[in-house]
């Protein structure tokens, strides 16, 4: 029995709370991809790098703060540093579809030039945020670190694994909640809301009914800043901040988004954690889990890892690939690419 | 001069025009329907009249104002609603969302208005809260209809507001349309099925080849020995 618990709590440590911070860290990165795609109709590549800026901005206000003592101590600085942040986010992204997206909606471009033009501004971004911050490591976690700590889980219970859960990863799923809450609850009850998916639905129809585009292309906007600011922060403060992970993230982001059906928040959610869990899972050594299950002798030898942590990257690619032979549409019913 | 007149409009979308001279108008509380062949300009025609349509030569009048530079928003706000033939529902939506994107530019409360629709068409109340794409086509094309209802329109224009319906629903549908005329809605619509339109119709076109070639009342075409041959199939 005390086995069997330990098991448990030894998956729960490395595979699924990890997985659910991981996973909301990506499902809110995939509803910004998704919201786009739904309104404005093409895959914004750029949306890695507009998580690395906006989280840039935020680190920039964290020091600033601690460097003149401001701070929300057991919480991180960065959460008072984040409205900052989206912010400055909302501006870069409003004067890039002044700047370059608008041109191609006047000339009523096909998705393929936008997904181009959305290329060279994922370059163009990602050039500003080494420009100005580096592209080195930057730690910009500050506060308490745990909320539960392995010690005080193993003498509390008296198991000899022990749960850690951090602050961090506390903070994410927290978040991830709220905001999801507060995006369901705009789309489905406010009239912009109403009138975004009635735009994302049927753009003919949705201007007949008076629906500006241009508004509903700008709140669009502000709405993906804030969610790439919120994921990119989220993912910095667990892990750390390089520009060039934010980058890499693109992909893991856009197989949730597909997965769950291109244009569907819904299902922009459900991916996010099912791409997170299948990397997770998949790169997890079970030799120790294994252990506690199976009699002595039959103790497995080799780590038991299906795959390197070198090689998620592919377990996205694989998810992609077959979700977009078997099932295009997604889990959900998306449109299809 | 008549409520809603497209006047001598000649166009076409760039290249060859479509329409040639043509005029088409409707008076208040009245139903004017414009049949013809395939091919006749009949949706163009309607298009034209919504501003969808760039004309080379002619012009739109909506209670005595030129209209002919709006956009088809401008006309919207203008008191024109609109329902396409195809594509004419959010489906994705809820039958009362569909109703509230209808009433989007109106700014005052329009609780009475989807009333009035929900009175109309019973069966959208009753489904309200059904996204109006799981509808049977009947049932959308009266979302459709109740959409442009939404902004209180002095001029409504159907195209095809019964293409795909069966005989039963399409009846039902004529009825429908008979009872937003009499609230005193001028209607114009382009009809597939010429002779069950013409009965319902205060006045027909009968267009071909982008011309008006009888114009009359619906009675009078149906009597027309050569509108019956030529268009009714006998």
């Amino acid at each position: 029995m005390e086995d069997l618990l330990n098991a448990v709590v030894l998956l729960g440590n490395y595979v699924i709370v990890p997985g659910l911070a991981y996973g909301s860290q990506l499902a809110l990165g995939a509803l910004g991809v998704t919201l786009v795609f739904g309104i404005l109709r093409f895959s914004n590549f750029a949306h890695g790098d507009t998580m690395a800026f906006g989280t840039m901005v935020v680190i920039l206000f964290t020091w600033w703060f601690q460097s003149m003592g401001i701070s929300i101590d057991p919480l991180p600085t960065a959460l008072l540093a984040l409205p900052f942040g989206i912010l400055a986010t909302i501006g870069m992204l409003l004067a890039t579809d002044r700047l370059v997206y608008k041109f191609y909606r006047k000339q009523r471009s096909p998705s393929i030039v936008f997904v181009m033009a959305s290329v060279g501004v994922m370059f163009v971004m990602n050039g500003i945020v080494r420009f100005v911050i580096g592209p080195n490591d930057q730690r910009f976690a500050d506060g308490q670190r745990f909320i539960l700590k392995a010690r005080e889980f193993k003498e509390a219970t008296g198991l000899s694994e022990g749960l850690t859960i951090k602050v961090s990863q506390g903070l994410t799923l927290g978040i991830a909640v709220i905001v999801v809450g507060l995006l369901f609850w705009f789309l489905q009850k406010s009239r912009t809301g109403k009138a975004m998916r009635a735009y994302s639905d049927n753009e003919d129809l949705a201007l007949l009914s008076g629906i500006s585009p241009e508004k509903v292309v700008m709140i669009t906007w502000i709405i993906a800043a804030a969610l790439a600011t919120i994921a990119g922060t989220l993912y910095g403060l667990d892990k750390s901040f390089k520009p060039f992970t934010y980058f890499q993230l693109l992909l893991p982001i856009f197989a949730a988004a597909i997965v769950g059906g291109l244009g569907n928040p819904l299902g922009a959610i459900a991916g996010g954690f099912v791409v997170a869990f299948s990397e997770v899972t998949i790169t997890y050594a079970y030799k120790k889990f294994l252990k506690y299950l199976m009699p002595e002798n039959l103790e497995p030898e080799g780590l038991v890892q299906l795959l390197s942590t070198d090689y998620k990257f592919a377990v996205s690619f694989v998810i992609l690939v077959l979700v977009l032979l078997i099932r295009p549409t997604g889990i959900f019913k998306g449109k299809v690419l | 001069m008549s409520f809603l007149i497209g006047e001598n409009m000649t166009g076409g979308y760039g290249g060859a025009d479509i329409l040639h001279d043509c005029t088409i108008a409707v008076e208040k509380g009245e139903i004017a329907v414009i049949v013809g062949p395939n091919g006749a300009g009949k949706s163009t025609a309607m298009k034209a009249v919504f501003g969808m349509l760039a004309l080379r030569e002619g012009r739109v009048m909506l209670d005595g104002q030129d209209i002919t530079g709006l956009t088809p928003q401008d006309r919207v706000k203008a008191g024109m609603g609109f329902v396409p033939q195809n594509n004419n529902v959010f489906t994705s939506m809820t039958v009362q969302e569909n109703l509230e994107m209808g009433a989007y530019i109106r700014e005052d409360d329009f609780s009475d208005t989807m009333e009035q629709v929900f009175h109309l068409f019973p069966i959208l109340k009753e489904k309200r809260r059904q996204p109006a794409g799981e509808l049977s086509g009947g049932q959308r094309q009266q979302v459709a209809v109740g959409r442009a209802l939404m902004t209180k329109p002095k001029v409504l224009m159907l195209d095809e507001p019964t293409a795909g319906v069966s005989p039963i629903v399409m009846d039902e549908l004529f009825d429908r349309i008979i009872e937003v005329a009499r609230t005193g809605i001028a209607i114009l619509m382009v009809e597939q099925n010429a002779r069950q339109a013409l009965n319902i119709a205060d006045k027909g076109y009968v267009l071909v080849q982008g011309r008006n070639r009888f114009t009359d009342t619906g009675e009078a075409l149906l009597a027309n020995p050569e509108v019956r041959k030529s268009f009714l199939g006998g």
